[in-house]
């Protein structure tokens, strides 16, 4: 392929707190916010405290999951004061880091989360094709030690992306797990801010010209979720992810595979014809939102050689 | 000479005599040329047997704390079984409770106050308004249920079952140093449980200031399973859970019906203090987190010198004190609020006489 060229990223957002019992990316973000971390030339730096209500109180929300407000029709929803917080919240960011969709938004957002599930540092994009974010994720598979790295695909429209990271012109979560929520492990919070580091290089390198060499990333894409089995009649769940299951996120999962074991002792068996890829498995917060766990396929991506635009 | 041998029977306790060595002394020449030999026989006086009265009712609860889900499901799974094999599902009497319903509805702690602290005798006495918060009126419900406490009329075993995300894997958590029969089932699910290690804590506090619910029962103790996210259940953490309850009932069955259960040491770790994260003095925020070194080793030996913090900016905070002691409950979710990042402990070892159930 070709070299591509693309415009400089001069002006980065690195949220923290959207959810706001995961610790890691609100000490990242108190800490960026101490030391006035406002980058270096030739890229400027907003940090942001995405959700400080949930925060102070470290749940995950106050009234409405904040990352679940920035479709297109919520971003455009009448407000008024007794609109869920969490509503108006995101219309603020939306003005500040925004507009999504427009030519005003910052150019890239990185927002940070945890995970309970065992998934190393994931950055999820609603892009295949995004070849900074791209870039990015194979620049931090490259550097990064401390944990494996991988990138996941929401097959999702523009329109009715709901996360926070649509916002920006290119846009990603960085997702970090295993920690629970409520508690900031040290080794998370550094793998976090190695993550973060090394995409801030990224960034300066590439304003500067460096020309990067393209090859190939691993695509994991979304296909479906599945939910915990449960009681017709009380909706409660009635079986835990199996043992063999449980942390095994981005292990090859086959039809007949143990999937769950029921508190009663039985063993219930992946029924699927495609052989999968599960990730987040058994994730605290989406019990309610009736996810076990969700599947994908991977795929091999060639991602073209890239350098910034000169406008010499 | 030998001791007197024959047994020393009392009211209540019978005295095990065993010759525990013997030693040859040469004494003086006597006259007609043999030596005298004196011989010295040491008795050892082993472990008394005390006889108890049987535990006739127990309870199982869960849900004390609503987001600790293994404990709520080790109650929904226990109601099953009663559902389809009535009052044989065990075989005692097994009551089984979800302490907080509200909390376990919103899977929070708690709804206005942490239960697990509302079962002292002052808080148990207060008197209830309409402005009362939640868990003080239901701590006084399950009061009426399954005590009083400190009455005859109380149940006579409460096991309250928890999670922490703390690396414990199976610890029993006792109000008391000198209760012999849960210091007993602890000793029997320390020979039976292999998966993961079982340790016994102690908090040595008079019954009127135990704030928990198991001290609501004649005999009581937590079920501590860890290490699992608060909101989410672990299958494996689950059959720990069971397995501990299981074992439970099977002693207190065996009790019941007349087996001898030998006594000796339980080791075990006495609460001394608390430690609090580094806080920035005008936000109160944390300034570090539990150091890579330290996290997931509950109960090592911590010694002077350890690393105990590292800050976010990349600084160690070490252990300054002379007293090597045991950290637990390292990193539990709940007690940033309650402003601990762990607890230290004391090892310590408590000689438990053998137990038999007392014939009426």
């Amino acid at each position: 392929m070709e070299a591509v060229a693309l415009p400089e990223l001069s002006r980065v957002a690195v949220c923290g707190g959207t959810h706001g019992n995961e610790l890691s990316g609100v000490y990242l973000v108190r800490e960026r916010l101490k030391r006035r971390e406002d980058g270096t030339e030739p890229v400027s730096v907003v940090t942001v405290m995405s959700n400080p209500r949930a925060t102070q109180l470290c749940v995950r929300y106050i009234e409405t999951d904040l990352n679940r407000c920035f479709t297109r029709a919520a971003l455009s929803a009448p407000i008024s004061e007794t609109s869920p917080y969490e509503m108006i919240r995101s219309q603020e960011l939306n003005a500040l880091l925004g507009p999504k969709g427009s030519a005003q938004a910052v150019d890239l957002l990185c927002d940070l989360h945890n995970t309970t599930a065992n998934m190393g540092l994931c950055l999820i994009s609603y892009s295949d094709r995004d070849w900074i974010c791209l870039h990015i994720c194979k620049h931090l598979q490259r550097e990064m030690a401390s944990a494996p790295v991988r990138y996941v695909h929401f097959d999702i429209p523009l329109n009715e992306a709901y996360s926070l990271d649509s916002v920006g012109k290119h846009g990603f979560a960085m997702e970090i797990g295993p920690q629970p929520h409520g508690v900031v492990r040290s080794a998370i919070f550094s793998a976090m801010q190695e993550g973060v580091q090394l995409m801030l290089d990224w960034i300066c390198q590439f304003n500067s010209g460096t020309l990067f060499e393209g090859g190939s990333v691993d695509v994991y894409t979304m296909v479906k979720n599945v939910d915990y089995p449960r009681d017709p009649e009380t909706h409660t769940i009635t079986a835990a992810v199996h043992p063999h299951l449980q942390d095994r996120d981005f292990c090859l999962l086959h039809p007949g595979d143990p999937m769950f074991l029921s508190f009663s002792g039985e063993t219930l068996r992946y029924k699927g014809k495609e052989a999968l890829y599960p990730f987040f498995i058994n994730e605290g917060a989406y019990y309610e939102k009736g996810v076990a766990l969700s599947l994908a396929r991977k795929r091999r991506v060639e991602i073209p050689s890239v350098r910034s635009e000169t406008l010499r | 000479m030998p001791c007197d041998t024959s047994p020393y029977v009392s009211k209540g306790l019978l005295c095990l005599v065993q010759l525990h060595s013997v030693r040859r002394l040469e004494g003086k020449q006597l006259e007609d040329g043999r030596k005298q030999l004196y011989c010295i026989f040491a008795f050892k006086i082993t472990m008394e047997l005390v006889f108890l009265p049987a535990l006739a009712r127990m309870a199982v609860s869960g849900g004390t704390h609503g987001n600790e889900l293994s404990g709520v499901y080790v109650v929904q799974e226990m109601e099953r079984q009663r559902k389809e094999k009535g009052e044989s599902a065990w075989p005692i009497s097994v009551t089984t409770v979800l302490s907080n319903p509200r909390a376990v509805k919103e899977c929070r702690r708690y709804t206005d106050t942490d239960m697990n602290r509302c079962f002292n005798s002052a808080t148990l006495s207060l008197p209830i308004t309409d402005s009362s918060p939640y868990e003080i009126r239901r701590a006084q419900e399950l009061n009426s249920l399954l005590g009083p406490k400190g009455s005859t009329a109380a149940i006579d075993l409460i096991c309250d079952l928890h999670n922490t995300t703390s690396k414990m894997g199976l610890t029993l958590i006792h109000y008391t140093t000198s209760d012999w029969v849960t210091l007993h089932i602890c000793k029997y699910l320390q020979t039976k449980i292999t998966k993961v290690p079982v340790r016994v804590l102690v908090l040595d506090v008079p019954i009127s200031d135990a704030y928990s619910l198991e001290s609501v029962s004649k005999h009581g103790f937590s079920i501590e399973v860890g290490p699992q996210p608060n909101g989410v259940v672990r299958a494996d953490i689950y059959i720990v859970m069971k397995e501990a309850v299981d074992l439970t009932i099977d002693w207190i069955h065996k009790f019941n019906s007349g087996m001898v259960f030998e006594g000796g040491d339980v080791e075990a770790f006495k609460f001394i203090k608390s430690v609090d994260y580094p806080r920035d003095p005008d936000t109160q925020s944390l300034t570090a987190a539990i150091h890579p070194q330290l996290q997931d080793r509950d109960f090592c030996l911590l010694k002077k010198g350890d690393p105990l913090f590292l800050s976010f900016s990349g600084e160690t905070v070490k252990y300054e004190e002379e007293e090597p002691l045991h950290p637990y409950f390292i990193n539990e979710a709940a007690y940033y609020e309650k402003k601990i990042a762990f607890h230290l402990g004391k090892k310590m070892l408590l000689t438990i006489p053998s137990v038999q159930v007392q014939k009426d």
